[in-house]
């Protein structure tokens, strides 16, 4: 078997690849900044690894989050969403489009005090389920709803 | 460095209610240039938000995030006058930090 061969062939996906292996060894050099951003848990590409990686078990489905975003999305490259838990103790709200390339987009912390609610926006590629993961009292919860995307926010 | 934060803060009820919207690119990495080499990513990881020195909100972020992030949250205890501090890191180890009074 001729695997250069192969490689030449591959061409084009490695270089994303190669991209990507770029952007990683730049984040690797860094110091303290580093450490606190979840490298694993953002090179996921479903809900479930990507809870594995943040350190929860599979997450039950729940009706206390809702997620607040246009059903169809015209522009992929600026979606607002608006998430919010009724779940009692929430630690976190992240945000995962199923069909980006990557599939956790951001996860933020609530602390005691302040209000499960965050408002963001993010980019889609394509149409695709969007899940908001909830932790609370250690165990992680999801809700999830499609946005239809008209123009995708990720390639070109 | 980046341009500065426009940031907002102001009583919503008895909680406080801040916007954000950030100056920076966010680059997916997912994009390729006109001869087809793949612009790297470059997009804020951190974000961390400050009421009088304690935590109120922090973020890790992916390049997912649109570019110029807009970010809004509510936390309680904060009264006017005081003041929110808000800071990001990009991939690059780029920072900024930029504060509002709660109005």
């Amino acid at each position: 078997m001729n695997t250069g061969r192969r490689n030449v062939l591959k061409g084009t996906g490695g270089m994303a690849a190669l991209g990507l292996a770029l952007a990683a060894g730049l984040l690797k050099p860094g110091s303290a900044w580093a450490d606190a951003w979840n490298k694993a848990a953002f090179e996921t590409k479903s809900l479930n690894d990507a809870v594995k990686a943040l350190g929860g078990a599979p997450p039950a489905e729940s009706k206390d989050i809702a997620i607040n975003s246009p059903d169809i999305a015209e522009n992929g490259a600026v979606v607002p969403f608006t998430v919010s838990s009724k779940i009692p103790k929430t630690e976190s709200i992240a945000l995962l489009v199923e069909k980006n390339p990557n599939i956790l987009a951001a996860n933020f912390q609530i602390p005691d005090g302040t209000e499960p609610w965050v408002n963001t926006r993010i980019k889609m590629g394509q149409t695709s389920n969007v899940f908001a993961l909830v932790k609370a009292d250690g165990k992680y919860y999801y809700a999830s709803k499609e946005v239809k995307v008209t123009l995708g926010g990720c390639g070109g | 460095m980046a341009d500065p934060m426009k940031i907002r803060a102001a009583m919503a009820g008895d909680k406080v209610e801040v916007k954000v919207l950030m100056s920076h690119e966010m680059e997916s990495g997912q994009r390729k240039d006109a001869k087809g080499q793949t612009i790297p990513a470059w997009f804020i990881q951190n974000v961390t938000a400050t009421h009088n020195g304690r935590t109120v909100l922090s973020a890790e972020w992916g390049p997912a995030v649109a570019k110029n992030p807009f970010l809004s949250f509510r936390f309680a205890g904060g009264k006017p006058g005081d003041k929110v501090v808000i800071t990001w890191t990009d991939n690059h180890g780029d920072k900024r930090t930029d504060e509002a009074t709660i109005a």
